[in-house]
């Protein structure tokens, strides 16, 4: 089963907020905080910014840079925690905005983080089984943190979308595999607006846990090491995390750099590991093997081994569709602009 | 006399229940003293807070039920002083022991603080204060320590680099404890730099949270004489209380309660502080170790910074404080620390601490405090 990457493409909100900014609200150390979460700035979702806009810029760009029609993808599943509606699919208002309807399946997915993740592996087993020839996986996510609670300065907004078929190929996807178990490092419940987490347990028994599990199989079942790959992406809900389970698995810095956005624009959850794979593969070249392992709280890792391919040279990765560039187009932000964005002033009466 | 010792490794053991975590300490203090559970005639153990912690209480007939020994229908108590339980049951037990009551006790403490999220234990710890006159008004454990640093600088100058120096001191010691849950040394700087806790204290003036259990056996002297050695004596267990709010008290810069109970237990062992070769002391937050050298009366009341600095209580120090890393480097499992204290001191006076050994140990002081210092006990423990 030869299953791939025909084409991908990204959205991240323009306004950022730097970490100093919340955390001189907030009474902490300004200077010290970026450093110590490796976040220094996190996108910002605007007023007219939800995950459906997000995922259908995203969406957009994969069609436009693919030689595949609309009503060709028959999948069109979207990952995320923040769906707009409890109950009315983002996937079939994205499906409707590509021109992929009405002939295909559609779906939300939701496991924390990794829902973008688990979005790609059903399209790859529905392409891989001979069901349909195109699916759209997209990860997207304008993710919540509490006034005051750690997660404010990571939880950050964007999205990506990969176009998995066995055609048109500009990336092969060897392999993955899964790593799942029950572990209660972080929630939110029906109705909540705000998600909790077991602080210091998210840690440890969560991320390092399933990510090393995962990441470790993978290599196993295709016989590789830390060596044969160009890049490494992991799950990042800060700076720090990523690069410590690199080392771990024995990567280098500067394999995981490429594709480590947090610093710049915090944790994009469902979207963070499809982004930095959209980054990686804005600068891949034929021959490049990628080693992706994503997170979900919950708790699950999906991992993948990807290889670029020849084809991917003739597709534009230039222009204000790379990733690179929509990081470096930037509005900062105060806390005050950020907290009315985020619907984090009570109105009287008035609802946001 | 202390014939047996066991203990946990301290710190986040996710993987672990309070049950679990007593258990293992007590059947390795069974086994370390050389006897069977059917020697056992009670149980005693030091825990606060299991009851908001985890939703238990009745940890004392847990604890003995899932060590197999509800058969024999032991006595079991659990005895609560704030996160001076575990001294609070060693002394109880001690009682019962001295008593004739019994001839060999197990005494434990335990407690399991990482089920919770982190705002809800300092809420918890925030109990062991006067909840009317001051956690009701959002006082915490460190807020108020905090209170009686500044007024510490205040009145005698302590400067924080001195708070900072406990910190770097009780870490380095604590990298040389294998059950210390923060087995790295810390940087003067890094105290400094790091997180605000409640000013002037920072994250790395604070104990942690931790999960984890110790537990000793005891018996008489006459008991003792069948077991194998080399065997400790408690030489004095002695407590002192205080009003329960700080607001009531007569100063802000130390405890009444540790100076009378260091009073008592000194007149109990019939011994002077000069004959005190090491202390482990009640080092919630840096202040504390800084007051509760002062109060125990080992340098004057204002002076406990500078002698920090000169390096005193160091390792190699005039009386080296804290070997075992102290509550802020081995962790501070609220009810399990007065008990863990107590095996820092076995393992000393038995020539056993390794790398962090004591030269020639033999007497050694304890000092475990209850919330902000409305219970103080002193144990000394010697050589027998």
């Amino acid at each position: 089963m030869v299953v791939g990457i025909v084409s991908y493409g990204a959205c991240i909100p323009r306004y950022r907020i730097s970490s100093e900014d919340i955390a001189r609200v907030w009474g902490q150390n300004p200077p010290l905080i970026g450093k110590q979460l490796g976040v220094f700035s996190k996108s910002v979702p605007s007023s007219d910014e939800d995950v459906v806009t997000l995922a259908v810029e995203a969406a957009r760009t994969a069609m436009r840079r693919s030689p595949v029609a609309g009503d060709m993808v028959n999948a069109v599943y979207v990952g995320s925690e923040s769906h707009p509606y409890a109950v009315k699919p983002t996937a079939g208002i994205v499906a409707e905005a590509i021109g992929a309807t009405p002939n295909l399946t559609a779906a939300d997915f939701e496991f924390a983080c990794k829902a973008g993740t688990a979005a790609m592996q059903s399209c790859m087993g529905l392409v891989g089984s001979g069901m349909m020839d195109y699916g759209m996986a997209i990860g997207a996510d304008t993710s919540q943190g509490a006034p005051g609670d750690a997660l404010e300065y990571s939880a950050s907004a964007g999205a990506a979308a990969i176009l998995v078929g066995k055609k048109n190929l500009i990336a092969t996807i060897e392999h993955t595999c899964s790593y799942t178990t029950d572990t209660p490092d972080f929630w939110r419940r029906e109705g909540q607006i705000y998600p909790q987490h077991g602080g210091r347990f998210t840690g440890a028994p969560a991320y390092f846990k399933h990510i090393l599990a995962c990441g470790r199989d993978l290599m196993k079942a295709v016989s590789t090491g830390p060596g044969d790959y160009k890049y490494a992406i992991f799950h990042q809900p800060n700076g720090k995390f990523p690069l410590r389970v690199a080392e771990e698995l024995g990567f280098k810095p500067e394999q995981v750099r490429p594709g480590l956005l947090a610093p710049e624009i915090g944790n994009t959850y469902s979207a963070a590991v499809p982004l930095g794979l959209a980054a990686v593969l804005d600068i891949a070249v034929p021959g490049d093997r990628i080693f992706v392992t994503a997170y979900g709280s919950g708790a699950g890792s999906d991992a993948f081994d990807i290889t670029v391919v020849e084809a991917i040279n003739s597709m534009d990765r230039t222009g204000p569709s790379a990733v690179r560039s929509m990081i470096e187009r930037k509005v900062m932000i105060d806390y005050a602009t950020y907290a009315k964005l985020r619907g984090k002033i009570t109105m009287g009466g008035a609802s946001r | 006399m202390v014939v047996g010792t066991g203990i946990t490794p301290f710190g986040e053991l996710w993987e672990h229940s309070l049950r679990d975590l007593g258990i293992r300490a007590g059947m390795e203090a069974i086994r370390d003293a050389g006897i069977t559970s059917s020697d056992i005639d009670a149980l005693f153990v030091g825990n606060m807070a299991a009851g908001r912690l985890i939703d238990q209480t009745h940890i004392g007939a847990l604890i003995a039920d899932f060590a197999g020994l509800a058969g024999r229908n032991l006595p079991t108590v659990t005895i609560e002083g704030a996160d001076a339980s575990g001294a609070a049951a060693l002394h109880h037990a001690y009682l019962s022991v001295a008593s004739g009551l019994h001839d060999c006790v197990v005494v434990g403490g335990a407690e399991k603080m990482t089920d919770l999220p982190d705002p809800e234990v300092t809420e918890i710890t925030a109990t062991a204060l006067d909840q009317q006159w001051e956690s009701f008004f959002g006082a915490t454990l460190f807020s108020m320590y905090a209170m009686m640093a500044r007024r510490h600088m205040h009145e005698f100058g302590t400067t924080r680099e001195q708070l900072a120096r406990v910190a770097v001191k009780n870490h380095r010691n604590g990298a040389l404890n294998p059950a210390a849950q923060f087995r790295r040394p810390v940087r003067p700087e890094s105290v400094l730099e790091a997180a605000e806790v409640a000013d002037p204290l920072g994250m790395l003036d604070c104990a942690p949270i931790s999960d984890g259990a110790a537990a000793v056996v005891l018996c008489s002297a006459e008991r003792a004489r069948r077991l194998p050695g080399p065997q400790v004596r408690i030489a004095a267990s002695a407590q002192a209380g205080d009003t329960l709010s700080l607001s009531s008290r007569r100063s802000l810069v130390g405890f009444d309660a540790t100076s009378v109970a260091m009073e008592r237990a000194l007149k109990l062992a019939g011994r002077s502080r000069k004959e005190v070769d090491f202390a482990e002391v009640h080092d919630v937050t840096t202040i504390s170790e800084i007051m509760a050298i002062e109060d125990l009366g080992f340098v004057k009341k204002g002076a406990g910074g500078p002698a920090t600095a000169s390096g005193m209580t160091a390792p190699g120090g005039e009386l080296p404080v804290n070997t075992s890393g102290g509550l802020k480097a081995r962790g501070h499992p609220l009810g399990a620390t007065g008990i863990a204290q107590i095996i820092e001191l076995v393992l000393q006076l038995q020539g056993k601490a390794e790398e962090r050994q004591v030269p020639e140990a033999r007497v050694g002081l304890a000092h475990n405090v209850g919330g902000c210092g409305a219970t103080a006990f002193v144990h000394i423990l010697e050589v027998a």
